[in-house]
């Protein structure tokens, strides 16, 4: 298979296992991220796959062949860190060029795909300046254009745009996914931004405790996600409690929904309804009702809290939808079926 | 905090107490030395105050020409030695864990608590022929009979490397903390193989500490007069073994104050060469 698999890969540290049992394909060409929360073992998975981190069981593929233990400076990957790791006592130029010097490539060589690279990254002209004079948002473009100057197999990124400005990183996720559409090169970012993972990403690969909790395209993993760590990690989303009688009658919050089933055999199980999904109405003409407990008008969104017999519910409307409701008054809230996901616990 | 230019002389109060600290310990010696190194020398007494140029014209001939370029030579292979040795010893060091380095740098630290005359007199034990480390090759059956080793000018260098060793790595160990690790690791993922990531990374991104460090050696083992004494030959003796022969043995002060003026200036001109060399690298 062409591509990238990774085949029940574990790591330890001492008797800590930060990476359990993964197992992942990512076929060529794909942009996958790898989002969790911190610690979550997603940057020491990246490691491995980069060679600079040795699995304690499991193997790596890349193209059909087994890299577990191909030395790093072997694998021909292109990797941007963190912290960048530009290297200070070289000048633009020569940072890109590095990864060509370092293969031995002839001086004119170096020179015209540096161009090349220095023209990608809109940095024409740049190359005798000193790293240090550069801007933080073009030191990542020299980071993305060093990683890239062998046209590697594999493009990794370890939260590669943590260090930018809200804007600039925003502006940079849109110019990495065109780039790496444009470049057809199969790439691994690990992110802890769930937004930066929704825009860029073909793959989605959410992890928690070591482990892959789902891995799925950004939009299935928003609309059906596999259960609540994934529902709530993704996005905003209100979690209820749900109960089937003995009559398979679905109550939530000890309302009754119409429509709504729980998979076969099971009595309780969790909802995860998005704020957006949720519809405020007069009360009682909804499947719920409660008190409106705060109003948080954004100006491109209102978010309404609705109290719910000590449960609060989270309701997104856009202004032009805006609910005529105040702090203390009676709403009632609309469930539909098609709008909540019944999570397996 | 904000800072303001100091308005009052008082202001100035707190330079008072370093001020007086250099020209107490550092400017009257130093002036007492120059001033003594122009005065007239008394035979079978001490000196006279004058102002002659013979000290220095005595200098200025082939022996002591000679003997100052190999206490040049001898304080520069030091140098070179002690980095050369150091730097990848402190590189590793500073990738180990917290407790190992404790250990280690606990042990070199101790070895700077041995004073110049143990360190020389251990030397010169382990290199003869008698009670030798040869003995030990003999024994492993790799050389055919015990010989010394001293006095060489390898034992002299290997004793003053032995010297300067924990004082090099002491001062590479904070730059090579500080430096990013990523950045070895950077060059691994871009197809460097360790050692090359080391020789163009590294060291590289090292270049003014390390400049720094061949200068403190130099100067540094420019000073050493003991271990040239005790484990090499008089041809091996440097300028310092020669000031202090003049000045405590031969009583003839305003001539050691002579050479001794004469090497501070010469390593003051070689210090600022490196620094300018120095200075033209980083611009280019």
């Amino acid at each position: 298979m062409s591509g990238l698999a990774l085949q029940n890969v574990v790591k330890e540290f001492g008797s800590f296992r930060a990476v359990n049992n993964v197992d992942l394909n990512v076929p060529h060409g794909t942009f996958v991220c790898m989002l969790g929360p911190s610690g979550c073992g997603k940057t020491t998975l990246l490691r491995m796959i980069a060679g600079l981190d040795l699995p304690t069981g499991g193997a790596i593929r890349l193209d059909g062949d087994d890299i577990t233990h191909v030395p790093t400076h072997k694998r021909n990957l292109g990797m941007v860190f963190q912290s960048l790791a530009l290297f200070p006592h070289l000048t633009v130029g020569e940072n890109i060029a590095y990864p060509l010097r370092i293969r031995g490539a002839a001086k004119e060589d170096q020179k015209k795909r540096v161009d090349e690279l220095l023209s990608m990254i809109h940095l024409t002209g740049y190359a005798d300046r000193p790293v240090a004079k550069l801007s933080g948002g073009q030191r990542q473009r020299v980071a993305i254009a060093r990683a890239l100057a062998i046209s590697p197999k594999l493009f990794l990124l370890d939260e590669p745009l943590s260090a930018l400005d809200a804007k600039l990183r925003e502006a940079m996720q849109v110019e990495l996914r065109q780039l790496q559409q444009k470049l057809g090169i199969t790439t691994i970012v690990v992110t802890h931004d769930q937004r930066e993972a929704m825009t860029m990403a073909d793959t989605v690969v959410v992890m928690n405790g070591g482990e892959i909790r789902q891995a799925a395209s950004p939009i299935e993993i928003y609309r059906r996600p596999a259960d609540s760590f994934v529902a709530d990690f993704i996005g905003q989303t209100n979690l209820l409690e749900v109960q089937a009688d003995s009559t398979g009658r679905v109550e939530v919050l000890g309302q009754p929904i119409a429509g709504l089933a729980l998979p076969a055999g099971a009595s309780k199980g969790t909802l995860s309804v998005r704020p957006e999904d949720v519809h405020l109405t007069a009360p009682g003409a909804g499947a719920l009702t409660g008190k409106v407990t705060f109003v948080r008008d954004l100006g491109g969104t209102i978010e309404t809290f609705v109290d719910i017999a000590g449960r609060q519910i989270v309701a997104v409307s856009t202004p032009r939808a805006r609910p005529d409701v105040t702090v203390g008054q009676e709403v009632g809230i609309a469930l539909t079926p098609d709008v909540c996901v019944v999570l397996k616990k | 905090m904000r800072r303001e230019p100091p308005q009052t002389l008082g202001d100035y109060a707190p330079l008072l107490f370093p001020a007086a600290m250099l020209t107490i310990f550092f400017v009257v010696p130093f002036g007492t030395m120059i001033a003594v190194s122009f005065f007239q020398r008394q035979q079978g007494g001490f000196y006279t105050p004058a102002f002659v140029f013979d000290n220095y014209a005595r200098f200025l001939s082939a022996f002591f020409g000679g003997v100052l370029g190999f206490s040049l030579l001898l304080a520069i292979t030091v140098a070179i030695c002690c980095v050369v040795l150091a730097l990848p010893f402190t590189y590793m060091l500073t990738r180990m864990a917290r407790k190992v380095q404790v250990v280690w740098l606990v042990a070199l630290l101790s070895i700077l608590s041995l004073s110049e005359v143990i360190i020389g007199f251990a030397w010169s034990t382990l290199f003869s022929r008698t009670a030798g480390i040869t003995n030990i090759l003999v024994a492993l059956g790799i050389m055919s009979e015990a010989k010394a080793l001293t006095p060489s000018f390898g034992a002299v260098l290997t004793g003053m490397v032995y010297q300067a060793f924990p004082y090099t790595v002491l001062v590479l160990f904070p730059a090579l903390v500080r430096l990013d690790p990523t950045l070895t690791e950077a060059a691994r993922t871009l197809g460097a193989s360790p050692l090359k990531a080391f020789f163009t990374v590294v060291v590289p991104a090292l270049r003014n500490t390390i400049t720094a460090t061949l200068i403190m050696v130099f100067i540094f083992a420019l000073g050493s007069y003991l271990l040239p004494q005790l484990l090499g030959r008089p041809q091996h003796w440097t300028l310092s073994v020669l000031i202090t022969d003049q000045a405590i043995y031969q009583s003839n002060m305003p001539f050691a104050a002579a050479m001794a003026v004469f090497l501070v200036l010469v390593t003051l001109g070689l210090v600022a060469l490196t620094v300018i060399a120095g200075r033209k690298g980083e611009a280019a």
